[in-house]
């Protein structure tokens, strides 16, 4: 810390630095990890729900199909997919793959559409399910 | 290499860290990979258990809760989701704390949170862990 008013992150955002996708992305995918992370609180909450049964997996299964769970468990499952998808994305550029600029803007609207396809895709195999 | 002597000989011999390394006083991290590493072996092992997890609930869409608690009880599901509990935790913490350690600059405030999400992570696997074993053990 030898310069103490060093600029602190996330300075350069909005003024210095214009965003784009590969910029956005990489934000998303911290938004998405926090959200992500709210929801593995849900998720031990929901199996506690279940494990004492009776009263408690009632109120928990009235709660989530109210709107605001409804809500809430449409932003998880978003963010959780998108996580996922994006998170191969970098673990491919871990092992080198895919570095190449257009190759990173293909593989971004790639993981973009996949998002919306993947978490469609498990809504309606879920809501026709349980109907 | 005599010289002026500085504060730094005065109050000890010279050694090879840097003037910042030496006045912070803290030396090397020694664990600088390991978070890294574990981010990532923690995110290879959720690929797969999270199609297992998603494909297990929607399944349970609209079942009662007997055959919810009866289905998570099945020994590969209850460890499935035990190792998804614990990576999903484990990885949750290495990630909020690189936000907390990038975004939130004052340090009283940042030890705070890192605490917390330490001491939250911890409580919310250790609670999904005690839930699934009382749903498989307990019926």
């Amino acid at each position: 810390m030898a310069n103490r008013n060093r600029p602190l992150s996330p300075f350069m955002l909005g003024t210095l630095y214009r965003l784009q996708i590969t910029s956005v992305m990489s934000l998303m995918h911290r938004v998405t990890g926090i959200v992500a992370s709210v929801g593995a609180f849900g998720l031990a909450w929901w199996l506690l729900a279940v494990a004492r049964g009776g009263e408690a997996y009632a109120s928990a299964s009235d709660l989530l199909a109210s709107p605001l769970g409804m809500f809430a468990l449409a932003a998880f499952s978003l963010a959780l997919v998108y996580h996922l998808l994006n998170g191969i994305r970098h673990l491919l550029w871990d092992i080198g793959w895919g570095f190449e600029l257009p190759e990173v803007y293909r593989s971004g609207y790639a993981v973009v559409a996949l998002t919306f396809v993947l978490t469609a895709a498990i809504w309606f195999v879920a809501l026709r399910g349980g109907a | 290499m005599s010289g002026t002597k500085t504060p730094d000989d005065v109050v000890r011999p010279r050694d090879f860290r840097t003037p910042v390394g030496r006045a912070r006083g803290l030396g090397s991290g020694k664990t600088g990979t390991g978070h890294f590493w574990w981010l990532r072996v923690t995110s290879v092992a959720l690929i797969p258990l999270f199609a297992w997890f998603i494909g297990t609930l929607v399944s349970l869409v609209g079942a009662d809760l007997a055959t919810v608690q009866t289905v998570l009880a099945r020994p590969f599901n209850a460890i499935t989701f035990a190792l998804f509990a614990i990576a999903t935790f484990w990885h949750s913490k290495l990630g909020l704390q690189v936000v907390i350690e990038d975004y939130i600059h004052q340090r009283a405030l940042e030890i705070t949170l890192q605490l917390l999400v330490t001491f939250a992570c911890a409580a919310g696997a250790l609670a999904s862990l005690y839930a699934i074993a009382r749903i498989a053990l307990l019926g």
